[in-house]
């Protein structure tokens, strides 16, 4: 079984939909701030260091750890 | 069409009363809009209970069909996303909208709401609808929109959402005085929800549908999104900013040219400053009757004053750099490059922001840490942002730098005196780094860390909003470090021209028949010594003689143990206490100060280092005690902060002493 594809997977410029957010403490802050399932994101930027990331949602700019992007699982558009 | 003359809004006596208030998502422009509302007519509290600054202020608003003057509150609420509260900012948002017996509860609420970016303000902007109070909708920056061909069907949004909408641009300050007019003839609340969440026990699911209804409503009211110019502008930017090689050249660089031109553009206005209080006080010499009240005027005051003014070009240098970077967006990008090398101290990208604002000043830095929403990161921030050399230990660097390296100094491009500063400024950052990397293994939490936020995208800096916040820190300093240091002047020209006993009557009988300056001046060092000021100092001289102190600066530190700028003020008062002329500048005493046995230099460089190193470790600035009380809500963290901050002080101080003696 493949592991199910999650933010923190995508390459930059890919795009995929949310599918679903995994049950956590910032799942709801995550929401807030335009990561719902149904909404396409794309992967924008990669901080120098490999983390944080940053991507296009909701039509801004999101940044987030790859610890948080790995929360969020996705599905191809 | 509604502007009103001025004279008749100040001669009127406005009795109607409103209060307004702003809510908004961050970044949204809420507070340019709140500057374009009051001007300077405002005023900085706090809500009750809590810590968080309150922003508020008054407009006065003609009213066309009664023809009178509205007087209105306007109250500037902490940004927050939603109304679902993590931080101690968005809780106080939560609290003035969801409560009516809240003494800020507000008869109209303005939702500020950046254009280019509804979806996820709608999302807050509902919730707030939900609560059925009276709501105006302010579309901001739609000429952001406009610029990319896109339009916003305003009536339609009204209608579909049943609250008032209308465009402005905050800083261009468009629809300003429409929004006036609405606010003024009052709105009513909303007849219905626009969520019936009841239905929804469940939080995720409400999120859900409540996106999806916003969904649905832009696609009736919003032109396609296009990425409009200033996005393109932000992503090209961004391939530099963030680039992993030129992104921290640009950010050192950026902070390099923080520091040479503190040093330098703020020299001349620094120079005019001294000058004046030196003519000045030769002035009030020359003029005022001699006795203990002009003494106390020139050599209490008056030095105590001039060493506080003194230092306001480069507090308001450092703020206007610290508002260009946040205002532009820069900031964001800070953290974003900086996030993954902080967590390795324990710490958090948005740690930066408080960290470079600490070489402003720690008090309103330490208040900055309360973004970070992790309550370990968050501590560990302000246990260390005390280490960042603030603006109060600038003007004794500035003064001990003089008397260590000679102006003019060179090595290859660059000012010596402007590299040891930055020196400085780099080791309290990294004794900052350390600290933090020990509490992150003394510190124990549960929570999770996380980092979302925003990277907003880049804009021209709003001068008018810079300059409102240069002159509110320039004042905030102005009274409140200008209060301790006041009365600690007034304290050390007693302390320093008073003796227990008879002590001063002895020393002048024993020089009776003696006159010149000579003997003036041996007069004067002799009575200081045997003043109260003198026998303090001289208590503590065995604990500070191994740093290469002697007694007088040991009365400085007893006196920075207030606020650090108080060394300049007290050297100022300690050796013109007794010159009855003052005509020298401190700078000039301090270097011809000799030891009165070996003949030496008082301010070696191996002491002036010393002195430097322990001024930019030790923990003097009950102020910042204070803060971290109020943002800790305990003794012990200050209180720990005390003892390891005075610890490494001592030690490094002795080292560096030691080294270069």
């Amino acid at each position: 079984m493949s592991k199910p594809l999650t933010l923190a997977h995508l390459k930059k410029g890919q795009q995929a939909i949310i599918e679903s957010l995994a049950e956590t403490e910032f799942s709801l802050k995550l929401m807030e701030m335009g990561c719902v399932p149904g909404e396409t994101v794309r992967l924008e930027k990669v901080a120098p260091l490999g983390d944080p990331i940053a991507v296009l949602v909701s039509g801004y700019t999101l940044s987030l750890r790859k610890a948080e992007a790995e929360t969020v699982r996705l599905k191809k558009s | 069409m509604e502007n009103v003359p001025v004279a008749e809004i100040s001669t009127a006596n406005p009795k109607t009363k409103l209060k307004v208030a702003l809510v908004g998502n961050p970044n949204s422009g809420k507070s340019t809009l709140f500057n374009a509302l009051t001007g300077l007519n405002q005023s900085t509290g706090n809500f009750p209970g809590v810590t968080v600054d309150k922003k508020s202020g008054i407009c006065n608003i003609y009213h066309p069909a009664t023809g009178k003057i509205v007087r209105t509150e306007i109250i500037d609420l902490p940004g927050t996303y939603s109304l679902n509260p993590k931080s101690a900012d968005e809780q106080v948002a939560y609290d003035v909208l969801c409560d009516k017996d809240n003494p800020d509860y507000p008869d109209t609420t303005v939702i500020v709401a950046d254009a280019s970016n509804l979806k996820r303000t709608l999302f807050l902007v509902t919730q707030i609808i939900d609560l059925r109070i009276p709501v105006v909708l302010a579309l901001n920056m739609t000429d952001l929109l406009e610029a990319a061909g896109m339009q916003v069907d305003t009536e339609k949004l009204s209608s579909l959402l049943g609250v008032p909408v209308l465009s402005i641009s905050a800083r261009e300050k468009k629809g300003i005085d429409r929004l006036r007019q609405i606010i003024c003839q009052r709105v009513p609340a909303p007849k219905k929800s626009f969520f019936e969440s009841p239905s929804f026990s469940d939080k995720t699911q409400e999120n859900i549908e409540r996106y999806r209804k916003i969904t649905s409503i832009l696609t009736e009211c919003v032109s396609e999104k296009r990425e409009i110019p200033a996005e393109r502008l932000t992503r090209r930017a961004d391939r530099i900013l963030t680039h992993r090689f030129w992104g921290y050249v640009v950010f050192l660089a950026v902070l390099f040219l923080i520091f040479q031109s503190i040093f330098f553009l703020a020299a001349y206005p620094m120079d005019w400053i001294e000058t004046l209080f030196l003519q000045f006080s030769q002035w009030g010499a020359g003029w005022l009757p001699p006795g203990e009240l002009s003494d106390l005027f020139i050599n209490g005051i008056l030095a105590g004053l001039s060493g506080i003014v003194v230092f306001v070009p480069q507090i308001a240098f450092l703020f206007l750099f610290i508002a260009i970077l946040e205002d532009t967006g820069y900031m964001a990008r800070v953290s974003f490059i900086m996030d993954k090398l902080m967590r390795k101290f324990g710490l958090n990208g948005k740690s930066v922001i408080p960290l470079i604002s600490g070489v402003a000043c720690a008090v309103p830095a330490i208040m900055g840490t309360r973004t970070i929403s992790n309550w370990k990161e968050r501590l560990i921030t302000i246990m260390i942002t005390p280490l960042m050399s603030c603006s109060a230990r600038l003007p004794v660097y500035t003064i001990l730098i003089s008397l260590a390296v000679p102006a003019g100094k060179s090595l290859g491009f660059f000012n010596l005196q402007g590299l040891i500063l930055m020196s400085l400024y780099l080791i309290g950052f990294l004794a900052a780094l350390g600290a933090a990397f020990v509490m992150k293994y003394l510190l124990k939490t549960r929570e999770v860390s996380y980092f979302i936020m925003e990277l907003p995208i880049y804009r021209s800096p709003r001068w008018s909003s810079i300059g409102i916040t240069i002159t509110d820190k320039v004042k905030v300093f102005l009274w409140d470090a200008g209060k301790v240091i006041i009365a600690i002047s007034i304290v050390l020209w007693f302390l320093s021209s008073h003796a227990p006993g008879s002590r001063f009557a002895d020393i002048e009988r024993k020089y009776a028949g003696y006159t010149g300056a000579d003997a003036e001046s041996k007069i004067a060092a002799e009575k200081l010594e045997a003043s109260y000021a003198g026998i303090l100092g001289k208590s503590i001289e065995p604990a500070i003689a191994p740093l290469g102190f002697d007694w007088k600066i040991g009365i400085s530190l007893v006196t920075s143990f207030a606020a650090r700028e108080v060394f300049v003020g007290t050297m100022a008062t300690i050796y013109s206490v007794g010159d009855a002329d003052n005509t020298q500048s401190i700078r000039k005493k301090m270097n011809d100060e000799r030891h009165p046995v070996s003949g030496e230099k008082v301010y070696s460089a191996a002491v002036c280092f010393s002195l430097m190193i322990f001024y930019a470790f030790a923990m003097q600035c009950m102020s910042t005690l204070a803060v971290v009380y109020r943002e800790t809500r305990s003794w012990k963290w200050p209180f720990i902060q005390f003892l390891y901050m005075s610890a490494l002080a001592y030690l490094s101080s002795l080292l560096v002493y030691h080294l270069l003696k």
